[in-house]
């Protein structure tokens, strides 16, 4: 009896530990996550703000809801408006995201399923490529773009999609090839399948998780790429979101409009948003499967 | 796995694009860093001279200085950050995808230029930053316009993007046995000694990658720098990325800017090799390093 009693005295005291630990870990969770997330909530109040208002209250939420920010900050100081920047940056985000799916599941098909010559030595070049910093070749990549009378397009940006070098991708979707049992393939050859009707028919339908995860990198990278335009969009008419947003913090002398700069800036944000929670699980396997940059 | 020559067929775009968009600059920004490139006239070959002037150049050496300040202080800071998160989300806790995903945000839209708008203005002297100490008492930071207080703007933006490092680490902690935790605590062993005797050494091969993949990045960091503090007060926040920017696509001295960017790149590849060195001393692969 004694001992039982003893023995439910220690397991009682342990429960207690174990309460006080949880209890610790979701403060310290959620106080962090008020961190990581206030400043984007503030953001998203400023923007219904006048301009006293964003420099007098520490409270996200506005004391009003008036989408005149939204509207004035739309039709900017120049002759374009906000319309034509998202435009142009989808004129290159979707045909990189459409090279980038073609090229690099050929490519990591290439890699993951086949014996050739020198694939030792090209998987080592392409682990290599993924660690190789890009600041090196971004100078004679500007002097081979003009050479070709290419700046100002939005050809420099997209080329490196269109043969897969992007590593990041190809590894990815290797990763994930492997992990298709290779009898499937076999199978499909002995139907009487070529090796490139096994990737349609047979690997395809498997590698759509991959798939989707490259769709969305893909998307959220070249929509917030700033560098790439900055070196090779010239022309205002060509400006994507990120130039036009640089361009009004730039422009603001005199009176600063700091609503509508805040306003325009939420909706730079919105379209990774809405991709990031409708296709969550995709990210975090993106994320995980590979490691991401970043 | 099939031994057929077709698989050269389907890694051509790939090979095609390392050597024209890869492996050609690589070289020519090499060749370029020997002359005196500025896109007017003929390059003359001129040596080591763009080598030699820059490191009597005081201003790139200041950029060097302040690359490695702030690698040094972004780096771990944001590799810790995310394992301590990553290590008390691994407890079964409820609301982990809520969780996961605030601190994920942050790293989805670090890159944009919306984020260094909002950073640009939460910092500012009569900022929310400034007034939200104020409420507390405390006196205001001259963030933008001291040093110290523009270098910690930056690396504050980058440890604030510490989500995609902390989903990394959390795939890795999922798959430390939950068995070697048990016989540990049968054996006496306190959560802080199972952390740093069974966690860590289990997932230093993630440590060692997002390591690697931390610092090559840290040392190129252009977006932070160029667009919430620029140069900084005294060229606090003046990067060699944006050194070699300034250089190449301002005033076009490309024979410099490229030999800055070797200089830069062969930085960050001794960082690199040294860390490959020392791997066999604490990285610890359970499949024997294959």
């Amino acid at each position: 009896m004694e001992k039982t009693y003893k023995f439910s005295k220690i397991e009682r005291r342990r429960q207690q530990q174990q309460m006080a630990g949880s209890i610790v870990r979701y403060i310290v969770l959620t106080l962090v996550a008020i961190v990581m997330i206030y400043p984007i909530l503030w953001l998203v109040g400023a923007t219904f703000k006048t301009n006293n208002e964003i420099f007098t209250s520490v409270n996200f939420i506005p004391k009003r809801i008036d989408f005149t920010p939204y509207i004035e900050g739309w039709k900017t100081r120049t002759k374009y408006t906000f319309t034509t920047f998202f435009m142009n940056t989808f004129m290159f985000v979707i045909p990189k995201i459409l090279f980038c799916l073609l090229s690099s599941t050929l490519v990591a098909y290439g890699f993951a399923r086949f014996q050739f010559p020198f694939k030792k030595i090209f998987f080592s070049i392409l682990m290599a490529t993924m660690f190789l910093p890009a600041v090196v070749t971004r100078i004679p990549l500007y002097l081979l773009w003009k050479q070709l009378g290419l700046l100002d397009t939005y050809v420099p940006l997209v080329a490196p999609t269109i043969f897969a070098n992007e590593p990041f991708f190809v590894f990815m979707l290797i990763q994930f090839l492997r992990s298709i049992p290779m009898y499937l393939d076999e199978a499909a050859t002995i139907d009487g399948c070529n090796s490139f009707q096994v990737l349609i028919m047979i690997l395809l339908p498997a590698l759509k998780p991959a798939l989707i995860s490259c769709i969305i990198f893909q998307f959220v990278w070249s929509f917030n790429d700033f560098l790439g335009p900055l070196i090779y969009v010239t022309s205002l008419a060509k400006y994507p979101v990120a130039l036009a947003l640089k361009m009004s913090i730039d422009q603001s002398s005199g009176i600063v409009e700091w609503n509508q700069i805040l306003a325009m800036s939420f909706l730079a944000l919105v379209p990774a948003l809405v991709l990031f929670f409708s296709a969550q699980k995709y990210f975090v396997e993106g994320v995980t499967s590979s490691g991401v940059k970043g | 796995m099939r031994h057929s020559k077709i698989g050269l067929v389907y890694i051509l775009p790939w090979l095609i694009g390392m050597v024209f968009l890869t492996l050609y600059p690589f070289i020519n920004a090499l060749v370029i860093s020997f002359s005196d490139y500025n896109l007017v006239r003929e390059p003359n070959f001129i040596g080591l001279t763009n080598y030699t002037n820059l490191f009597k150049d005081k201003d790139f050496i200041s950029t060097l200085v302040a690359t490695l300040k702030y690698t040094v202080f972004t780096v771990p800071l944001q590799l810790t950050f995310a394992l301590f998160i990553a290590y008390i989300l691994n407890f079964k806790l409820k609301l982990i995808n809520f969780y996961r995903t605030a601190y994920y945000i942050p790293s989805l839209l670090g890159g944009n230029v919306a984020v260094a708008v909002l950073w640009r203005f939460l910092f500012q002297q009569d900022g929310f930053v400034n007034r939200f100490i104020g409420m507390f008492g405390g006196q205001p930071v001259p963030w933008l316009s001291s040093p110290t207080g523009a270098m910690s703007i930056i690396v504050i933006l980058k440890v604030w993007q510490f989500g995609s490092a902390m989903l990394i680490f959390l795939a890795a902690l999922k798959d430390v046995p939950s068995d070697l935790y048990e016989a540990a605590s049968v054996d006496g062993a306190t959560k802080f000694h199972s952390f740093f005797k069974i966690t860590i050494p289990l997932i230093t091969p993630t440590i060692f990658f997002n390591l690697v993949m931390q610092l090559v990045n840290a040392f190129q960091e252009f977006n932070g720098p160029y667009l919430v503090t620029g140069r900084g007060p005294l060229n606090s926040t003046y990067l060699t990325s944006m050194f070699i920017y300034d250089n190449a696509f301002k005033f076009f001295n490309m024979g410099y800017a490229s030999a800055a960017s070797w200089i830069l790149f062969l930085i960050i590849v001794s960082v690199t090799l040294v860390l490959f060195a020392t791997q066999n001393k604490w990285v610890f692969y359970s499949d024997g390093g294959n």
